[in-house]
């Protein structure tokens, strides 16, 4: 690795300073299982390093007055596998959480790393986009926040302007009768990149037949995760029948724009893209175990 | 340019100045002598380098070394500290757990912090918690053996001693 100034300031403002004031170039670290592997190769060449990790309030799982929660950017992919608020509120991220490297790996690495550096592969996109969470930005003009679904705009291309910081994910109160699941495609048992990850979230009506809302959202097969509403409408309203649910996998293999590289051919991850729906959604109709 | 680093290591306090760009892997075997952390792929893919921060396991090859301050770090050379070797070490030599050995001292640290969550795994736990800790030469089984065969003597030990 090259050399770089390093600071470790201990306030939100005064990290959004020095960023401000050290320009492109300035990179703040979280875990670092990302920036440090690309600064030691050469992918990135930062000349400041801004540590986040000295900043109190960053790393917090707290509960909100609307019954919804707030993910500290700098809560680690452990804690979110670890966390009772979130097994019960959300169980559906403390599953992909596990779902994530090693154990060494998730002992550093963060959710706001995860989502900032903005891989296509990105495992916790999918299923906060399909949990309509909610990015909160700050940088040197204040606060504002936008929906995850809008955060991401290309491979390693967020909405984050020089000197602004993801500070936390907001997510709604959970939903009565929801039930998610979050396939995730590799080729061995962990430890690797998702050829395909599918996130499938339903919110069943009373008598647990129909589907009153369905969010399906793709990560791995586009620039960005990719929503599927065409997918999603067919689900809504009428019984889930194995003809609907192969219809919605149908639509979501269509609407991936996969690429061919080193880990797969565009055409794989398609297919996966269809076999995953189905079984996804096979799995969250029947409460069969997960495939 | 060197920054002043407090590195508290297996106990000790050592006042450093380190390069920024230094990871706290090579900071523990250039600076420190510590040798028994391996340095590996420095991807945080093999785990060759684990070491111990607040008693959770970490690839210390994705750390800056800067980014330890104020933690309490733990390398396997603690384990066996006075001499004698930990249950976990002895398990592996008696099973023949170790060929090169490469990966041991990364693997008795999963496995240690392994254990000082849940005494008592399961074999599956035990494979999920070793995930990160490649090995190339004994196809893993015997270290899985290895670290049961650990958890029950240390368990039945604890009991001994209430
Ligand atoms: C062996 C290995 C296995 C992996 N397995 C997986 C996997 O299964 N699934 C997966 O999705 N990823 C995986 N990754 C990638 C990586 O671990 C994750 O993306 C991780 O969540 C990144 O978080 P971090 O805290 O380490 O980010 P860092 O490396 O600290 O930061 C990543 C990027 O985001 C920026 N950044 C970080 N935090 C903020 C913030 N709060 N505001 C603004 N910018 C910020 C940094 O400047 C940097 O550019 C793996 C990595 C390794 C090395
Ligand atoms: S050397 Fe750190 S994980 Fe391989
Ligand atoms: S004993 Fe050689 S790598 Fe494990």
């Amino acid at each position: 690795m090259r050399f770089f100034e390093y600071y470790a300031p201990k306030t939100l403002d005064e990290a959004i300073q020095l960023l401000v004031r050290h320009g492109e170039g300035a990179y703040p670290l979280a875990g670092g299982t990302d920036l440090v592997t690309k600064a030691r190769y050469g992918h990135l060449r930062p000349r400041v390093i801004v540590n986040l990790k000295r900043i109190p309030g960053l790393n917090d799982i707290a509960p909100e007055e609307d019954g919804g929660l707030r993910l500290g950017a700098l809560v680690t992919l452990a804690e979110i596998a670890r966390s009772l608020l979130m097994g019960e509120r959300y169980p559906l991220l403390a599953q992909t959480a596990r779902k994530m490297g090693s154990v060494l790996i998730r002992n550093l690495a963060t959710v706001g790393g995860n989502l900032c550096n903005a891989a296509p592969s990105a495992d916790m996109a999918p299923p906060l986009i399909a949990l309509g969470a909610e990015a909160v930005i700050v940088g040197p003009r204040g606060e504002r926040r936008v929906r995850l679904e809008k955060f991401f705009h290309g491979p390693g291309q967020t909405e984050l302007r020089h000197g602004e910081l993801l500070t936390a994910i907001r997510l709604p109160p959970p939903r009565p009768r929801t039930r998610g699941v979050y396939l995730k495609h590799i080729y061995r048992q962990a430890m690797d990149i998702a050829i395909v990850g599918v996130a499938v979230l339903l919110q069943f009506d009373e008598q647990e037949a129909i589907a009153e809302d369905a969010r399906i959202v793709l990560g791995a097969v586009a620039p960005t995760p990719l929503r599927v509403p065409e997918a999603e409408s067919v689900l809504i309203g009428a019984p889930l029948t194995e003809d609907r649910r192969l219809e919605a996998a149908r639509r979501a293999a269509r609407a991936a724009r996969p690429i061919d590289d080193t880990y797969s051919s565009a055409w794989y991850r398609r297919e996966m893209v269809g076999v995953l729906t189905r079984r996804a959604l096979e799995h969250l109709v029947s409460h069969s175990p997960e495939r | 340019m060197k920054y002043p680093l407090t590195l508290k290591v297996n106990g000790e306090t050592y006042r450093l100045e380190v390069k920024p760009h230094r990871s706290l892997l090579e900071v523990l075997r250039d600076e420190l002598d510590l040798t028994g952390t391996n340095d590996g792929c420095r991807t945080g893919n093999c785990g060759a380098c684990t070491v111990l921060v607040d008693g959770a396991p970490i690839p210390s090859c994705l750390m800056l070394a800067l980014d330890a301050e104020g933690h309490e770090i733990t390398t396997i050379e603690a384990l066996s500290a006075g001499g004698e070797l930990h249950p976990l070490q002895r398990a592996f030599v008696q099973r023949g757990a170790i060929q090169c050995g490469y990966c041991t001292p990364g693997m008795i640290l999963s496995a240690y912090a392994l254990l000082q969550e849940n005494p008592r795994p399961t074999e599956a736990e035990v494979r999920r918690a070793l995930v990160g800790n490649l090995c190339r030469c004994t196809g893993y089984v015997k270290i899985i053996e290895a670290v049961l065969a650990a958890a029950e003597e240390m368990a039945s030990a604890d009991v001994g001693s209430r």
